[in-house]
């Protein structure tokens, strides 16, 4: 039986980090209107509580993989969001000197391995992380997220008969908002549930809500214990949906605002929220702070980075090989 | 000097590569694509049974994962087998761990090799033959090996897996017979350093891969006719040794450039370019590319031989230049 004390311990922190990834990704999103910012930007706002969820179960030197919509990703895992958000805008303070930017967040420091602009690249890259953590035998783990989009790209299918036939410590996080870019999943595949395929390859699967921040956490810890225990790859798909368009500047004009609205009522935010109030006694007062701590960390992050360098020509050139 | 086989020499450089490193894993195939030589392979898959992985099918999954397992600390040796076969595990060699280490601005080394055996092979056709080399060269961030000689290929394979970048190690089928001196504990070959493989002070013939055991063969023909062929094998194109050729040219203002890639955007279409920007001062005559027809490759024998770098054609080149 968990007392009020620890599971405000080890809850409140979660908040936190939701917020963080709210209150960055909303800057991000003003920052590009305001064209501070510009190029490819997909936000994953409405999804945080599978990207903090997941990662809340993983230890500093466990690998995390992402996709084309991944500041949460990397944020969750731990990365510095000053040097996010440089990134994001191009300086030379990024994490990869702006010559990544948005969709190909490394945060090597944290854990975060790599994000990748192509839908489905990282999850064989994944599983070469748990190879490796495997022959290295030190329970360590590999996590890649990607969208339902991913789940009709031929890498995840190989990625996934792989990873059963090798028993490798992977564990492949689908985060279903129910549209690949502007297309309803449904028509792409006649699959509802994607961890149908997981079904097929034998590999351990659970679809969830993913917008419940203790049922992703649950989920992981559970996936997380196989694989450390070398039993081997799960697969989590979470029901999940994106407030925002694809990119910023879809209007999203192909979804009901209907459908937005029963979303906007699930945010996993308010509901983590109410869950604090209710299970762990934690105030109004104490919530507000949370939200606002973190609304200025990014404005610092924001400050920090538009203050920070353009990347001159004479990097151009450096780092295409060791 | 200790003379051994082409695939003699690779198979010691897998064996001491492994015997050294046990970060190094071999996943794909034997190496020796459908050579009758198996046991080669057998014996290095029975030393180190865990570490020589047979994937199922899925080039875009094995070569993805020998890509993020270098990214975590292995160094992963990936044999593709046919060459045309890297374009289904193209977007992971060449959109992924290509672009890693400039992308990420440093912080991921890729040390992965993806072996491949590139050409005319005897019978190929269309889908068996490509020789995706030029292709990859288009891709920043790679570095490309072609041996030609037992030598070379062991020398060139160390360093190959020593190379904290990702490396194309192009091979060709009908290297792998060819015999050769190879001293005992001979060292890497470190990569841009071109090798010229026979002196002539007439013409300077630049190949690459088994088009350097055939241009040999012509240099041997055309010495009887008192035409002394200089043959310079360039080893790697990432990093591309352009100072030997130069001086090469240098010495004989006549070149021709010989290499199995399709003419339109190939090896030797590079080569010339950059010779017509750094060493057109030097040249005595134009010169001349002979290259594999911009034709898809024909299945018939005949047709297939006719599309190549020929003997005759390369013989007709050399003479062309030093009209």
């Amino acid at each position: 039986m968990t007392t009020k004390t620890q599971t405000q311990k080890e809850w409140v922190p979660l908040l936190g980090t939701m917020w963080l990834i709210r209150a960055f990704e909303e800057k991000v999103s003003a920052l590009y209107a305001a064209r501070e910012i510009v190029g490819l930007l997909h936000l994953g706002i409405g999804q945080e509580a599978v990207a903090v969820g997941t990662c809340s179960q993983l230890r500093q030197d466990d690998y995390v993989f992402g996709g084309h919509r991944s500041h949460g990703h990397a944020i969750a895992k731990g990365a510095d969001i000053n040097r996010l958000m440089a990134e994001i805008a191009g300086r030379a303070t990024g994490y990869c000197a702006g010559k990544g930017g948005s969709m190909h967040i490394v945060a090597l420091d944290a854990g975060f391995v790599t994000a990748t602009g192509v839908v489905g690249g990282t999850i064989p890259l994944a599983l070469g992380a748990a190879f490796a953590a495997k022959e290295r035998g030190q329970g360590q783990v590999a996590v890649v997220f990607f969208g339902d989009g991913a789940g009709q790209t031929g890498a995840f299918h190989e990625s996934l008969n792989i990873a059963s036939l090798w028993r490798l410590p992977v564990i492949f996080v689908c985060e279903n908002n129910g549209y690949a870019e502007f297309t309803p999943l449904s028509a792409h595949t006649l699959v509802e549930q994607l961890a149908d395929h997981a079904k097929t390859y034998r590999i351990r699967s659970a679809t969830i809500d993913g917008n419940d921040l203790i049922a992703v956490r649950r989920a992981a810890a559970k996936a997380a214990a196989w694989a450390r225990s070398g039993k081997g790859p799960s697969f989590v798909e979470c029901l999940t949906y994106r407030l925002r368009g694809h990119y910023e500047g879809d209007s999203a004009k192909y979804r009901e605002l209907s459908q937005l609205g029963a979303w906007k009522k699930k945010d996993p935010i308010a509901r983590f929220v109410r869950v604090l109030k209710n299970k762990a006694a934690v105030s109004d007062a104490e919530l507000q702070t949370i939200e606002r701590e973190a609304r200025e960390r990014v404005e610092e992050a924001a400050r920090f980075a538009l203050s920070s360098p353009w990347p001159g020509p004479e990097e151009v050139a450096s780092q295409v090989t060791v | 000097m200790r003379e051994l086989a082409y695939d003699e020499a690779k198979f010691e450089a897998l064996r001491e590569i492994m015997d050294a490193d046990k970060r190094v894993h071999l996943i794909g195939g034997t190496f020796l694509s459908l050579s009758p030589r198996r046991h080669l392979y057998q014996e290095l898959a029975k030393k180190y049974a865990d570490r020589v992985l047979s994937p199922p099918i899925s080039e875009l999954g094995f070569c993805g994962l020998a890509t993020g397992a270098a990214m975590a600390g292995l160094r992963p040796v990936v044999d593709i087998g046919t060459g045309s076969f890297i374009f289904e595990g193209w977007p992971q060699v060449c959109n992924e761990a290509a672009n890693a280490f400039y992308m990420s601005a440093g912080q991921t080394r890729v040390p992965v090799v993806f072996h491949l055996f590139h050409g005319l092979r005897g019978g190929g056709a269309a889908q068996h033959s490509a020789s995706p080399q030029a292709m990859l060269w288009n891709n920043p961030g790679l570095e490309i090996v072609l041996p030609s000689s037992p030598r070379d290929v062991k020398g060139l394979l160390k360093t190959a897996v020593a190379s904290d970048n990702p490396t194309i190690f192009v091979d060709h089928v009908q290297l792998l017979e060819v015999r050769g001196e190879v001293p005992e504990n001979d060292g890497p070959i470190p990569f841009g350093q071109a090798d010229i493989k026979r002196k002539g002070g007439d013409v300077t013939v630049v190949a690459t891969s088994y088009m350097v055991q055939r241009c040999l063969q012509v240099a041997e023909k055309l010495a009887r006719e008192n035409i002394q062929v200089e043959v310079v094998d360039p080893r790697t194109l990432v990093p591309f040794d352009m100072e030997t050729l130069l001086s090469s040219m240098e010495k004989t203002g006549r070149v021709v450039i010989v290499d199995e890639t399709h003419q339109s955007c190939g090896v030797a279409a590079e080569i010339a370019a950059r010779i017509a920007e750094t060493g057109f001062d030097k040249l005595k005559a134009p010169l001349r590319r002979v290259a594999t027809l911009d034709v898809p490759v024909p299945y018939s024998p005949p047709l297939e031989e006719y599309i190549g770098p020929r003997e005759d054609r390369i013989i007709e080149a050399i003479r062309a230049v030093l009209r």
